[in-house]
């Protein structure tokens, strides 16, 4: 395992107030590293979206701290979040949020045209992402027209080009079957994963815990415990 | 343009029946709106073309009077009192009346008669047959070539008609900056021979039109002329006298205001409605863009980007629609009247910039709203 990408220090999040207060994630603490594939698991409502948002500086919460790369996450002002966001962590969403509007090129390309590159150099890095999941020739298609698989692909290739230090991906084979949700965190394992990232995912798809380096078991908004793979992944 | 705004572009343009909706909103409403104005302002300017057409600078009539039409007449000493003002360089009467004319074909035509002063011809129109000195020939009129010259069968130098039971002969033709606004044909002839040919009341100056020495003699003429009791005006002060009364005093304006407000309503609810659709099904994306790093005003400016494309498009055919079709119906209709102007453009833009702002707004407000944790959470 590296150093060590995001601690997370007794993290707490209720939502309401009152009577109707509901706490999502209770004091929860843990660490994960560059190199490493981390799984958050647990059954719905858990708390594993909660959490996820929390460390990527997406939600705020009510109590405790977040370190990306050893700076505070919740310390910095609003447009530096987005900008650590942009710059130091890649989001594969469960439903992908591709723009059906825009080729899949495009969408690629936006983490990049967020960071003020040109729209020509943007396009054209983007395609050697799309050619690292595989689907340079799929490249002027709209997401549309592909299947799911190829969907989570171009999703992951866009989290990706930004060059992101952590990746994180929620739920990223609910919607694909058992096949081609193994195919994609082999992938993302063998392609994505190295010394310099880590790659967080959400999942209780107990189908895909053979790829994990750590798994870490959330029940009604606790960390109940770390498991270290000791599967052989393959 | 920048990355994100191309993407804005994108996401707007692509979406063709949205985009196609927003077009037809904005387009529909700039027509109506330019049409209503158009409309407005041609009625307004062939109210006022007597006196454009004839171009005094100085205008004396009776303080009741409102437009030019419907003149009071006054006695002479006005004309005199006028003339012995100091800064008047001269004064001269001005007949306008009404005639039945019978025309060759045995019809009966009414027609505006203006009367110019004999030994001047102050305000005279300018021609384009004939000879300005055939005016003082026996019976002689010169007809103007409007969109009503067809009223009186298209005369030509040497016609004759029937004015009040008097000959008329028509001995040239003339044009005029503006027609009439009530569709009836204009013919000029000497003060002396109008008043005789066109039975009047005791009085028969209807105005008297005025030349300053200078401009700056205007204001003293003004108050000279006020003491007589009667009101001398410039040529734009009666323009804007004659407007103030079609606006406020015959209800034309509060019905044109009315349409142009309700073409505003319909537009802005069209394309408002469309654009808050627009915005509500691409939610997700905003939201997975801020979660992804865009910041709030990357996010702002798309919206707005796309709400003064869509907007200034719209505006561009809206007045192109409008301008065909006011060129078509002209074609048609000699009669029409409409005048597209710059405050007429200008006032469209700031309605379209309002319709852009309010929609925009309303999509700024919603995908500020937007958490990025709702995307996570789906």
């Amino acid at each position: 395992m590296g150093k060590v990408a995001i601690k997370a220090n007794g993290l707490v999040k209720w939502f309401g107030e009152g009577d109707t207060k509901t706490t999502a994630v209770k004091n929860a603490s843990f660490e994960a590293n560059f190199g490493e594939l981390l799984y958050i698991v647990g059954p719905s409502g858990s708390g594993k979206t909660t959490l996820l948002s929390m460390i990527s500086g997406i939600l705020k919460p009510n109590e405790g701290a977040v370190l990306v790369e050893g700076k505070n996450l919740w310390e910095m002002k609003s447009d530096d979040i987005a900008d650590l966001r942009l710059n130091k962590i890649g989001f594969v969403f469960q439903d992908y949020h591709l723009f059906p509007r825009l080729t899949t090129v495009e969408n690629v390309a936006i983490p990049l045209i967020l960071k003020k590159m040109d729209w020509n150099e943007a396009l054209k890095v983007s395609l050697e992402y799309l050619e690292i999941v595989g689907l340079k020739d799929r490249a002027q298609l709209q997401p549309v027209k592909l299947s799911g698989g190829e969907q989570q692909r171009v999703a992951i290739a866009r989290a990706i080009a930004g060059h992101p230090d952590i990746l994180i991906l929620d739920e990223p084979t609910a919607s694909l079957d058992g096949d081609t949700g193994r195919k994609i965190v082999e992938f993302v394992k063998t392609n994505i994963l190295n010394d310099q990232r880590c790659v967080i995912i959400v999942t209780h798809d107990s189908r895909i815990y053979e790829y994990a380096d750590t798994i870490m078991k959330m029940e009604d908004g606790k960390i109940i415990g770390f498991e270290r793979n000791t599967l052989t992944a393959p | 343009m920048s990355g994100i705004l191309k993407i804005a572009w994108k996401l707007l343009v692509n979406d063709k029946s949205k985009f196609t909706a927003l077009l037809v909103g904005i387009t529909f409403a700039v027509f109506l709106m330019v049409m209503m104005m158009s409309m407005f302002s041609g009625i307004l300017s062939r109210s006022s073309s007597s006196v454009l057409n004839i171009s005094a600078k100085i205008w004396v009539m009776d303080p009741a009077v409102n437009n030019a039409t419907s003149s009071i007449p006054m006695p002479d000493y006005v004309l005199s009192t006028a003339r012995s003002i100091n800064g008047v360089k001269y004064a001269v009467p001005l007949y306008f009346g009404g005639a039945l004319i019978k025309l060759k074909s045995g019809a009966y035509q009414a027609a505006t008669v203006v009367g110019l002063d004999d030994s001047t011809l102050y305000g005279r129109p300018e021609l384009i047959e004939g000879n300005i000195d055939d005016i003082f020939a026996e019976n002689a009129f010169f007809v103007v070539k409007d969109a009503e010259f067809k009223k009186l069968e298209s005369p030509k130098v040497g016609t004759e008609f029937e004015i009040n039971d008097h000959r008329g002969l028509v001995v040239g033709l003339a044009k005029v900056a503006s027609s009439g606004l009530f569709g009836v044909p204009t013919i000029y002839t000497t003060y002396s021979r109008a008043i005789t040919y066109i039975p009047s009341s005791r009085f028969t100056t209807s105005f008297v039109l005025i030349e300053p020495k200078s401009e700056s003699d205007i204001s003293f003429i003004q108050q000279q002329i006020k003491k007589l009791g009667y009101q001398a005006l410039t040529r734009d002060q009666f323009v804007q006298k004659i407007t103030n009364f079609y606006t406020f005093q015959t209800g034309l304006g509060m019905n044109v205001l009315l349409m142009t407000a309700i073409s505003f309503i319909v537009g802005l609810s069209i394309s408002g409605q469309t654009f808050y659709t627009f915005i509500l099904e691409n939610l997700e994306r905003f939201g997975a863009l801020k979660a992804i790093g865009a910041k709030g005003n990357e996010l702002i400016s798309m919206i707005l980007f796309q709400a003064s494309v869509t907007s200034l498009i719209g505006y561009g055919l809206g007045v192109g629609l409008a301008s065909t079709f006011m060129i078509l119906a002209k074609l048609r209709l000699p009669d029409y009247a409409a005048q597209v102007t710059y405050t007429i453009l200008a006032f469209a833009f700031v309605m379209v910039l309002i319709i852009a702002g309010v929609s925009s707004y309303i999509g700024i407000r919603k995908v500020l709203q937007i958490q990025p944790f709702d995307i996570f959470r789906g």
